[in-house]
């Protein structure tokens, strides 16, 4: 029993770690193969501040301002740049923050950080715990999907250009946009700190990147629905199919390519489409 | 004090002054003025290539001006960004139409009627109803004679639809200036005669127009004024029974030799793709 509820711990902190690049790559269509940084500002500033006895309550709403501010300042620096050169740039900042680590004794360097605690909850209170901040966050997704910003989202996405001659100020949604997801990131860092209890830069790195990268693909850029389904299954992987762990990049990063080469819109594509047939048989008879 | 206040509110709407535009080595505008004062609805015509949408795009902010400067209101917009200049009150319906293919035509104009709502972020995040901008934008529809089309997917609309498409989202900005790049292409002769009527109406409601047109026909029955560019130069410019009588402004249309037609059936061609 403990096994599962440690797995679906994992899978409720995969989706939100998912639906927050979605946010970013689906929704505002900002390319981001550097996202796991935030993942990491969130689990380091949460370690540190769980060493220092400050409160489990507390640490993640600092986890998401400071990964947020980051992340604000790296959606800055990238306002100017198009598409190829924003892949570049996010992928830079990933490697910086894993370099920075490295280095750094005090955040723990190769040897990372062990002992996290101060959740003061049993395993399967952090699980219900991490399952509602995920529910939480499917639902700011979908509603946010349906007010104005998602709106406008929507058209940065296929043609900032045509938005900006609408008078939309584009560099200012897509800020919002990095700020919303890179904090989100930054509270599922924190969770992620308290319930593997040790964290090191390897877990922060390209990989991981990728990995949630081919997550919003699998599932769909911007679906929530998808992808949550895929956050889920796909984080359960190494955990059903033990080699994976050895070939993580191998896997999530063939995943990756395939879907964008043969099924680009993702789960909730081949859904929809399938529906779609369905329908028109049924219509047919 | 007052005085400088009160000649901002009387003086033209917008300035052209002297404003060059170059592409590489494409001399595309070249030292151009011009005035539109307020209310007025000014034809800006020429032959192919002569820099009529480039004005357009100088003035809204796509393109940067080599030299020269643009007014709006008596302010530089130089330098200014596309979105801010749109925000002071100017819209551009552009020649190359550019709908959002993933929303309806009805969404399309509502997105841009939405224009408080979505001013900042913060404000678009925390509004969620659309009833009065779905409103809006079924009225523009009707407006410009595509009512029937509101819930299609513009992936699959003719350019004809596409166009009046493309006018009705400039509307729904409720500029004070309204910037029309071809707006009657890819119409029938009936269609664009309702539509240019469409578009005096608008300009006899206050608000003020420039017009790129080919359709010489609906220009002359429609607009106040007109600017003639030529190989990116202005070439006349008044009254437009003044201006059409003008031997520099037949020769420059007879030398691009029946451009009208050619036009035409260039239109009828990305239409039919
Ligand atoms: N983005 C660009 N890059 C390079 N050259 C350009 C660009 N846009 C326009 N030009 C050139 O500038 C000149 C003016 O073009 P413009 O599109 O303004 O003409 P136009 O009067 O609108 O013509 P039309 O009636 O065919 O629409 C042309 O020679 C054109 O080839
Ligand atoms: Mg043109």
């Amino acid at each position: 029993m403990n096994y599962e509820i440690s797995l679906m711990t994992t899978m409720a902190i995969s989706v939100l770690f998912a639906l927050s690049l979605n946010l970013i790559t689906g929704f505002c269509g900002q390319i981001s193969l550097g996202h796991a940084a935030f993942l990491g500002i969130g689990a380091y500033l949460a370690a540190m501040l769980a060493k220092a006895g400050v409160p489990f309550l507390l640490t993640l709403p600092l986890a998401m301002l400071l990964a947020g501010a980051v992340g604000t300042v790296v959606g800055l620096t990238s306002l100017r740049v198009r598409a190829d050169f924003l892949a570049i740039t996010t992928m830079g900042v990933g490697f910086l923050f894993v370099g920075i680590i490295r280095q750094r004794e005090w955040l723990g360097g190769e040897l990372g950080i062990a002992g996290i605690t101060g959740s003061n909850m049993s395993k399967l209170g952090y699980m219900l715990f991490t399952v509602l901040c995920a529910i939480l966050v499917m639902a700011l997704c979908i509603y946010l999907r349906r007010s104005w910003m998602g709106r406008v989202f929507n058209g940065i996405a296929e043609d900032e250009d045509t938005m900006r001659v609408l008078g939309i100020n584009v560099p200012r949604y897509k800020l919002a946009a990095f700020a919303i997801g890179t904090a989100l990131a930054g509270l599922t860092g924190a969770l992620y700190a308290y319930h593997f209890q040790y964290i090191g830069p390897d877990s922060f790195g390209f990989v991981e990147s990728i990995t949630v990268l081919s997550m919003v693909v699998v599932g769909g850029i911007g679906s929530v629905a998808g992808v949550t389904v895929a956050a889920a299954l796909l984080s359960a992987l190494p955990a059903w199919f033990q080699f994976i762990g050895d070939y993580k990049l191998l896997v999530y990063g063939s995943l990756l390519f395939l879907m964008i080469r043969f099924v680009p819109d993702g789960m909730a594509g081949l859904v929809r489409r399938h529906l779609g047939k369905r329908r028109a048989e049924e219509r047919g008879k | 004090m007052s005085a400088m206040a009160s000649s901002l509110s009387t003086g033209p709407l917008l300035e052209v002054d002297r404003v060059t535009v170059r592409f590489g080595g494409v001399l595309a505008i070249d030292d151009v003025s011009f005035t539109v004062l307020r209310g007025d609805l000014l034809g800006l015509i020429g032959p192919n290539g002569a820099g009529k949408t480039t004005m357009l795009r100088a003035i809204t902010g796509v393109v940067q001006q080599e030299r020269g400067s643009v007014r709006l209101s008596g302010r530089p917009l130089d330098g200014m960004s596309i979105e801010r200049r749109i925000r002071l009150g100017m819209a551009l319906s552009q020649q190359l139409v550019k709908p959002f293919r993933d929303i309806s035509v009805a969404d399309n104009v509502a997105l841009a009627a939405a224009y408080r709502k979505t001013l900042s972020p913060l404000r678009a995040l925390l509004s969620l109803s659309q009833s009065a901008e779905r409103r809006v934008a079924g009225e523009l529809l009707e407006r410009v004679g595509i009512a029937r089309h509101a819930e299609d997917n513009p992936a699959v609309m003719p350019l004809g639809v596409l166009k009046r498409l493309e006018v009705a989202r400039a509307l729904a900005l409720q500029p004070q200036l309204l910037l029309l790049d071809e707006p009657l292409a890819g119409l029938n002769s009936q269609e664009a005669e309702s539509l240019a009527t469409t578009i005096s109406d608008i300009n006899a409601q206050g608000v003020t127009i420039v017009l790129i047109e080919h359709n010489l026909r609906e220009v002359l029955r429609i607009c106040k004024n007109l600017v003639v560019l030529d190989n990116g130069r202005k070439i006349a410019e008044g009254d437009p029974k003044t201006v059409m009588h003008l031997e520099t402004v037949r020769a420059a249309y007879l030398g691009s030799g029946a451009g009208d037609e050619r036009r035409n059936r260039q239109h009828r061609g990305s239409d039919d793709a």
